[in-house]
Parts: C-alpha cells; sequence; structure tokens
C-alpha cells in the first residue's frame, strides 16, 4: 500500500483570475504515469502543499473525464492559499490526493436536479455541470441558483451563458443590491422558492456555501416537496491530514475528509444546528 | 531447560527475567518497561530487571498520583502511569514526509527512520485494549499510517496481569481487564517468587524456548488466581456503558457541558495521557535557509481552540463544547467510526487532571440529569 | 517513491525588497532584544533577510523611519513613554510586542498593586526628580499592536518565526496550546498531580518547551495566559486541594500579573483575602 502522506509534484498549466480574490489553478502532475492514473469524482478534493507553509484542502473544480487536468479554483483565506496566489503558471506545488466522498451522479439519472451554490460553493459543483453537459440526457431538468455577496461574486459568470445554451439551466442573484445590478437581489434561497418544481419527489438538490445558506436551502426543499434524503451537502472543517488520522475535521460521527465532504442532508441534519459541534 | 510443549502456563523464579530481558536484547530488541522517574512510574528502555520499580506501588485518585513503598519486593506492583505504550508507537513528534529543495527543484520523500524494534514489558489488559483500539484507527481504516505500522507490526508485547487496582481502574466496566486475554506475545503474572507464564502468539511461543522453564505447580496456579481475582475485587469504580453512545448523542445541548466546563481547564492532559487519543497536526518545521523542510507531525488535542480553526472562525469556540467533543468522541461516536469504544478503563484522564474531573461521574451526573428530565416529561404527560 | 518539482515555489519565488526592522526598547531588562542577538546560529540569516534600521543595543547606526516592522520591548511606565510610544506607532507598518513587559506590563506592573508615592519615597533620595507613572501597562493598552509575542524572555525560535513570517508575508506560526502539552510530548510527568507541587502550567502559553516541569518546578507562567485561560478553574482546584493565597498570589502575581487573565483571578483572591481578614477583625 503505498504511503498516504507522500507528496507529488504538480505544475501550475493554466492560471485564470475568476471574482475578486479568487483564481482557477489547472494542475498537472509532473510525472507522467501518476498523471494518467489520476481520477477523481465530482465533489472530492486534493491537498496542496507549499513547502514551508503547509497543505490547504482544495477541491477540485474541473471535468472529471478531462485526463490530466486537474483544476482548483481557490480563494486567498490563509498562509497557504495566500502563497499559492503568489505562484503562476510554470511554478510546481505538492499534491496528495484525491480524497473524500463525492457527489451522488450516479443517482441523477431521470431526475431533476438543481445545484444551489453559495459564492465559492460553486467550485465543488463545477464538476457535477460538466457531467450534466457532457451527458445532459441522462438529466431531466438541470438547474443551478447561484448567490453571491454582491454580483462581484457570481464565481464563472462567463460560462453561464454557454452552460445555459447546452441545456443547464442559471439563475443568480445577489444577496445585496449594486450599482449596475438589474438582477434578482437577495439570497439564493428566494430563487429556490420560486423555482417551478413540477415533480419535487422525483428531484435532486446538490448544495455547496456557507453552512448556514445550505441549512436554510434544505429547509426550502423540503417545505417545496424534496425528500431530505435527495439533498446532499458539502460541509467544511479544518483539514488537517486528510485520511481520517489527524482528528481535526470531525462532526459529530463524521471525519469529514474521509466520510465527507460530501453528505447526504438526513445523515447530517440532526447535529448540523447544534452550536459549536 | 525445560521446553513448553503442550501445558499453556510456565513458571520462571524472581531472577528470570533478568534472563527474559537478556534474550529480548539479544534478539535485536528496545526493551521498554516501567520505570522509576521524576516521583512516578513512566515507561523507558530499561538495561535489566533492576530498572524495574521494585517494592513500589502507585496510589491514584482523582488528580492525584503519589509512589509508595510495598512491604514486599514486587516488580509489577502497581498499575498504570502518566505514559502509554502510545508514545512508542505514535510517537509525540515523527517526520511523516519531508521536502528538500534540489538544484532549485523540489523532491517530496517521506522518511523511513530505521527503529529498533521495541519489546514493551509489562502491558496491563487494559493497554492492550488500547492497542487494539489504535490498531483500529491506524492500520483497519481506509488509510495505514506507516510510522504506526512499522513500529506496531515490530513490536513484542510482553503483558502482565495486574494483582491490584487503583481507586481510578475502571477495566471491568469497559470489559477489557484485569485480565490479559489476548493480543500479547508473553502474558506474565507476578507471584511472591517467580513469575507464571502465558504464550499468546507463535512469537512468544519461540521466544519462550530461550528461557528457562518449568511446569507449573498447583500451587502455583492457584496463587495466581488469587492474586489476580485480588486486582478484580478492588476495582469499585464504574462506568454504565448501557445506552451511553445514544444517551451522549441525545444530551449534546445538556447544562451539564457548562458545569465541567468551570472545572474544565482544557489543558490537554487527559488527550496527551489517554492511551487511545490520536489527534495530531503536521506542521512545517524548515531548516535556516529553507531548503530541506520537515513535516513533522506532533500529538495535538481537541482541547486546543484553534484544533478547529476555520477561516470562518473556530468550530468549538468554548471550554464546554471542548469538553463535550472530547467525552462524546470518547464514549459516543468512536463506536461511529471504529466500531469500539474509545475508553479502556485505564483511568488515567481521571488521575491526571489537574482538576481532578471524573468522567465516571460526569457520565453519571449527565444520565441522572436525562433521567430527571424524562421523568418530568412523563409527569407532565400524565397531567 | 518521491515526487520531482522542477520549477520554483512560491516560498523562493522573487522576494520583495528586504523589510526594515526597528528595536525599540521601553521599561524592561533588555533580555528580550537580546534574544535576538542571541540567535548565534541564525544571525547572519536574519540579518541577509531583514535590514536592521534601528536597534541601538546592537548598533549605533540608526536610521530614522519609517519602518515595515517595529519590535517592541518592554512597558509604559511614564509620560515620556505614553508619548514616544505613539510616534513607533506613527513611525511603523506592523508593530510586534515582545515580551511580558511589553504585551502584559511586566514584573514592573506589580506597582499596579502598591503605592506608587510610597515606592519613589523608599527607592529615591529626591523623588520630586523621578517622572513616573503609578502603573506599567502594556502597549497594547496605547496603540494598536499587530502582533504579541509572549515570554519573559521570549524564545527566540518563536521570535525568529515571527521575523521571518512578517518578511515572507504571512502570518506567524506561534502554536497557542497550554504548557502542559508540552510537557506530555517530552514525557514531563506532571509535577501537580504528582507531587503536589501548584503549577500555573495548565493555564499558561506554551513557549518555553515546560523547562520548570522538567526540573521539578511549577511552571510561574513566564509566557502569559494561554487563549480561553481558565484561571478561575485553577485556583478553584487549588484553594480546594489547600493551597492558601499565600502560595497562589506570588504565583499569579509575576511576570505577568497584569494580563487581564491572571490579574482577575489574582484581585479575586486578595479581595477575598481582605474580606475574610475583615470578618475576622469583627469577631
Amino acid at each position: 500500500m503505498s504511503n498516504p502522506w507522500q507528496l507529488s509534484s504538480a505544475r501550475i498549466v493554466e492560471k485564470t483570475a475568476e471574482t475578486p480574490g479568487v483564481a482557477t489553478y489547472v494542475l498537472q502532475l509532473t510525472d507522467d504515469s501518476l498523471r494518467r492514473r489520476f481520477q477523481f469524482r465530482p465533489g472530492q478534493f486534493n491537498m496542496l502543499y507549499v513547502p514551508g507553509l503547509g497543505e490547504a484542502a482544495i477541491s477540485i473544480s474541473g471535468n472529471p473525464i478531462q485526463e490530466g487536468l486537474i483544476p482548483h479554483t481557490i480563494r486567498e483565506a490563509g498562509n497557504v492559499t495566500h502563497a499559492i496566489s503568489s505562484l503562476s503558471t510554470g511554478d510546481t506545488l505538492g499534491l496528495r490526493g484525491p480524497f473524500g466522498s463525492s457527489w451522488p451522479t450516479e443517482l441523477c439519472e431521470d431526475r431533476d436536479v438543481i445545484l444551489v451554490a453559495g459564492g465559492i460553493g460553486l467550485a465543488p459543483l463545477r464538476p457535477v455541470i460538466f457531467d450534466m453537459l457532457s451527458n445532459r440526457d441522462r438529466y431531466r431538468r438541470c438547474t443551478v441558483l447561484m448567490g453571491a455577496r454582491d454580483p462581484s461574486g457570481l464565481l464563472y459568470e462567463s460560462d453561464y451563458e454557454d452552460w445555459k445554451r447546452r441545456g443547464v439551466d442559471v439563475l443568480v442573484t445577489s444577496d445585496r443590491p449594486a450599482d449596475g445590478w438589474h438582477g434578482n437581489v437577495g439570497v439564493v434561497t428566494t430563487l429556490l422558492d420560486r423555482l417551478p418544481l413540477p415533480d419535487p419527489a422525483s428531484a435532486l438538490l446538490m448544495t455547496c456555501g456557507p453552512e448556514v445558506m445550505m441549512w436554510y436551502t434544505a429547509q426550502t426543499a423540503v417545505a417545496r416537496g424534496i425528500a431530505e434524503e435527495s439533498i446532499y451537502v458539502s460541509l467544511e472543517r479544518n483539514m488537517n491530514c486528510a485520511i481520517g488520522l489527524c482528528g481535526h475535521c470531525q462532526f459529530g460521527p463524521h471525519f469529514l475528509c474521509k466520510d465527507g465532504p460530501v453528505f447526504r442532508f438526513d445523515k447530517v441534519a440532526s447535529i448540523l444546528r447544534i452550536s459549536d459541534l | 531447560m525445560n521446553q513448553p510443549a503442550t501445558s499453556d502456563v510456565w513458571y520462571f523464579p524472581k531472577d528470570g527475567l533478568t534472563e527474559l530481558i537478556r534474550v529480548l536484547q539479544e534478539d535485536g530488541f528496545d526493551v521498554i518497561g516501567p520505570t522509576v522517574d521524576q516521583g512516578a512510574i513512566v515507561y523507558a528502555s530499561i538495561q535489566s530487571a533492576e530498572d524495574l520499580p521494585k517494592g513500589l506501588t502507585d496510589i491514584q485518585e482523582a488528580g492525584s498520583y503519589r509512589l509508595e513503598k510495598r512491604n514486599d519486593e514486587s516488580l509489577f506492583g502497581y498499575v498504570v502511569g502518566p505514559h502509554s505504550w502510545k508514545k512508542f508507537l505514535f510517537p509525540p513528534i515523527s517526520v511523516v514526509a519531508a521536502a528538500d529543495r534540489i538544484e532549485g527543484h523540489w523532491e517530496f520523500s517521506t522518511p523511513e527512520e530505521p527503529q529498533r524494534p521495541f519489546a514493551f514489558l509489562g502491558v496491563r489488559a487494559c493497554e492492550l485494549a488500547a492497542i487494539r483500539v489504535q490498531d483500529q484507527v491506524f492500520l483497519k481504516g481506509p488509510y495505514v499510517d506507516p510510522i504506526y505500522q512499522r513500529r506496531r507490526e515490530s513490536a513484542f508485547l510482553i503483558a502482565v496481569n495486574c494483582t491490584q487496582a487503583a481507586s481510578t481502574c475502571f477495566c471491568t466496566s469497559m470489559k477489557t481487564g484485569p485480565r490479559c486475554q489476548s493480543g500479547y506475545d508473553l502474558g506474565l503474572t507476578e507471584l511472591k517468587d517467580g513469575f507464571l507464564l502465558e504464550i499468546g502468539s507463535e512469537r512468544g511461543q519461540q521466544l519462550s524456548r530461550s528461557l528457562s522453564l518449568r511446569p507449573t505447580t498447583a500451587a502455583e496456579m492457584a496463587e495466581g488466581d488469587l492474586r489476580r481475582q485480588q486486582a478484580a475485587d478492588q476495582i469499585h469504580r464504574t462506568l454504565e456503558t448501557d445506552g451511553l453512545p445514544n444517551l451522549l448523542k441525545q444530551n449534546l445541548r445538556s447544562s451539564h457541558w457548562d458545569d465541567v466546563g468551570r472545572r474544565c481547564l482544557s489543558c490537554t492532559n487527559c488527550t496527551m495521557v489517554c492511551p487511545t487519543c490520536f489527534c495530531s497536526s503536521v506542521t512545517e518545521v524548515a531548516d535556516l535557509n529553507g531548503d530541506h523542510i520537515n513535516r513533522e507531525r506532533r500529538w495535538d488535542s481537541c482541547f486546543n481552540p484553534e484544533f478547529s480553526y476555520m477561516h470562518s472562525g473556530i468550530a468549538r469556540d468554548s471550554i464546554p463544547s471542548r469538553y463535550r467533543q472530547w467525552m462524546t468522541h470518547k464514549l459516543s461516536s468512536w463506536h461511529d467510526q471504529f466500531g469500539t469504544s474509545g475508553c479502556v478503563g485505564c483511568g488515567r484522564c481521571i488521575t491526571w487532571c489537574p482538576t481532578g474531573i471524573d468522567l465516571t461521574v460526569e457520565v453519571l451526573a449527565i444520565r441522572e440529569a436525562a433521567a430527571t428530565v424524562e421523568s418530568v416529561d412523563r409527569g407532565t404527560n400524565h397531567e | 517513491m518521491s515526487g520531482k518539482g522542477d520549477t520554483s515555489m512560491a516560498s523562493n519565488a522573487g522576494r520583495p525588497k528586504k523589510p526594515r526592522v526597528a528595536v525599540f526598547k521601553f521599561a524592561s531588562c533588555d533580555g528580550c532584544q537580546l534574544s535576538l542577538l542571541d540567535c548565534e546560529d541564525e544571525l547572519l540569516s536574519v540579518a541577509s533577510a531583514i535590514e536592521i534600521a534601528y536597534f541601538p543595543e546592537a548598533s549605533s547606526d540608526m536610521r530614522e523611519g519609517p519602518y515595515d516592522v517595529s519590535l517592541v520591548e518592554g512597558s509604559i511606565t511614564t509620560p515620556h513613554d505614553v508619548e514616544r510610544i505613539q510616534f513607533v506607532r506613527q513611525q511603523s507598518a506592523v508593530v510586534v510586542t515582545i515580551g511580558a513587559c511589553a504585551t502584559a506590563g511586566g514584573i514592573q506592573s506589580l506597582r499596579n498593586w502598591g503605592n506608587h508615592e510610597e515606592f519613589l519615597k523608599c527607592v529615591y533620595a529626591s523623588p520630586e526628580y523621578i517622572s513616573s507613572l503609578a502603573t506599567s501597562t502594556p502597549i497594547s493598552a496605547h496603540i494598536p499592536v499587530d502582533f504579541e509575542l509572549r515570554g519573559c524572555p521570549i524564545n527566540r525560535h518563536q521570535l525568529l518565526e515571527v521575523i521571518i513570517a512578517l518578511a515572507a508575508g504571512r502570518k506567524p506560526r506561534i502554536p497557542n496550546h497550554s504548557v502542559c502539552l508540552d510537557c506530555k510530548i517530552r514525557g514531563t510527568v506532571c509535577v501537580e498531580v504528582a507531587q503536589g507541587i501548584p503549577c500555573l502550567g495548565p493555564v499558561t502559553h506554551s513557549g518555553c518547551g515546560a523547562i520548570c516541569p522538567d526540573f521539578n518546578r511549577g511552571c510561574y507562567g513566564c509566557f502569559g495566559p494561554v487563549m480561553q485561560a481558565n484561571c478561575d478553574g485553577l485556583v478553584d482546584h487549588y484553594q480546594s486541594v489547600g493551597h492558601t493565597s499565600e502560595v497562589l498570589l506570588p504565583l499569579l502575581r509575576n511576570f505577568n500579573a497584569a494580563a487581564p487573565q491572571f490579574a482577575a483571578v489574582s484581585d479575586r483572591l486578595s479581595s477575598a483575602d481582605a474580606r475574610e481578614s475583615e470578618g475576622s477583625q469583627h469577631v
């Protein structure tokens, strides 16, 4: 069995600025055989490593079937992500992964699928959007509900038109009004409130964003007739080892790194509202 | 020399221990055993039976540990101290990975430090159980920890049955002791003049061939039974485990956590002395010019506020929430995660808590508070 | 198995110009700034990573501000200090206080509980020439501080980490746990549990490497209160096992006496004492 602490070297082959403080880094493992073997499922994450600064858990935001290219959309938040932000194309960093559970794309067959994202929470959901676009006829209605604090936080905004054209509807909202913004104003759950849902019993919803946003999204979804068992959330806790050995990311009985980050809502609903857990 | 053949239990006199240690050393083992240091019985490298705590015992209470002289020359006449075997299998500091800048390139490696195999002399029943628990954590999950694995697989375990108990012991509640049942290579029971030896593994069998053993007499067997029974009889502390995982899950909002939180210092002592606690953090340790970086894993604790730090804030930002995390993990969610309790009933967290917080008492308080609420609820329903 | 990277990493990416560092001294013993000079092995690397622009203790070459990072040692004890620290703040992009004096008022903050006038009369032949304040206060009581490095004296490795981190524009990695964890990591037996020695380790910030308990002494709290220190819980326990305020007060009123968590509990102890002696006078 391979050593789970072993890092591999990955090169930045493309760097794209996204929203303020957020950029997407497309990584490529420098070792040929590792590159060919690397596969991930939507919703999984990698540990990205900058020597001397440490590792950060970053979800993979790319297309699962695109061999060899591993995009990560990263917000500058701590020492490691700050250091990554100073890297440019051609630079390398360390990588371990992929880790964790994934979005249930295998359960989407012939169902209405709704993705609800808050800010950078769209990044871990983007692999699902790629799957929708590649296998559009396998899904029924595909909807992305995207909310951000203000319009500048609408991640991947330039792709929305393309997604819509290819059959994935995108509805956006800004939490706050802003100059020049004529779209929806209000939290993302207001979009879910108004979304036509002809067959909620067969609908499947995946959500990623701040915990409180996911909680209210799930409440709204249940009120709209979507079963708790058909709602999936992606949770966040401090991840240090990613392999279930360090204890940091525990949330109730779960290790977020190996049992999560993606959970069926009913498995975590009872503990989500307990403060300081 | 008497060769063990069919009998399961053998006898050797007190000085046979010297022979046992010598044989282990000749086989290349670093023999680790109990020895006196800083007013306590700790685990450290020992050279001979002379290093063992002869004629000493430990008096343990919640928040207190004292060594006292015994009126005999027993070598194992005490229970467990502040150290556990964890510090050898899951070292307090270890290097999990390294990065080296070589001619402007970074190379990543996972160093394998050469490690003399350990022979642990004097592993108690609760400690065998603790090692089983950590095996579950480090070896039986989807990822295996190579540092623990290397050390664990080569370790030779010589168990010793307790012949007395401390007031903090509750292995009988956790069904882990006091009798060593399995998981050892050799098992000892100390008698007045010698030891009973049980063989627990193929490796133990092999090693025993180098020892001067003889079959036991009925009197020796009876003495062994009597001494082991004495330990069992001395255990008075209990922890009711029936329905415990659910009890704690249902009482995450209990006001009792605030009560413990006033006494708990969140100092991490309970987690450090616990033989099953496995939390750690990896940090970067760079050399001066930053060309060699060790990714160093150090023991850490859910009692440290920053243990649950996220960019959005600290998840468990109060002492009550951290005590709740520790206890519910140990006694409840551990079952979900590893199919067993995280507590083996060794009592270390009780003894070594600077303010003497006793988890068996805290569990009882939560159980009683829950029972009161329940009976009040029932009362209301009747009306 | 080993991974290979073949181009530059973040940590060796083009470094901006060397930060200008100044070292200022207020009421203190100089021990903390000497820690910087103590970094013998590391001094050359440090000197190459930063520009030491103002460090009277080390060099007569004193350049004017502004400074990128100012290390401030000592507490505020005179009216002149009060003005000078404002100047330091104005001249500094980042202010780091180093040591117990600068972060908590130091041992000299014991005057906060005494009679300043009396002290002056006892110590100085001509107290009228002395201009000092009745209190010793930490730097943060006067100006915003960007980072506080604790300890009496500070740990030089931590100081290096702070300097290197600030030079690299990242948050310093200074562990925030209690001394107990350090004792356990080095295998030291708890002196409180095994010997009944009152020890501040459970509520004291890590940084010293838990030296005192290793020499069978209780922790003196040199690194000040740990994050979210439960000093009341510790003192309640010590009292319950028979330690009196005669032992506990001097323990708490030490190098970090005026640190708010230590001061609150020592004040509680001494006012309880006062009530008690008042009560016994009535009897």
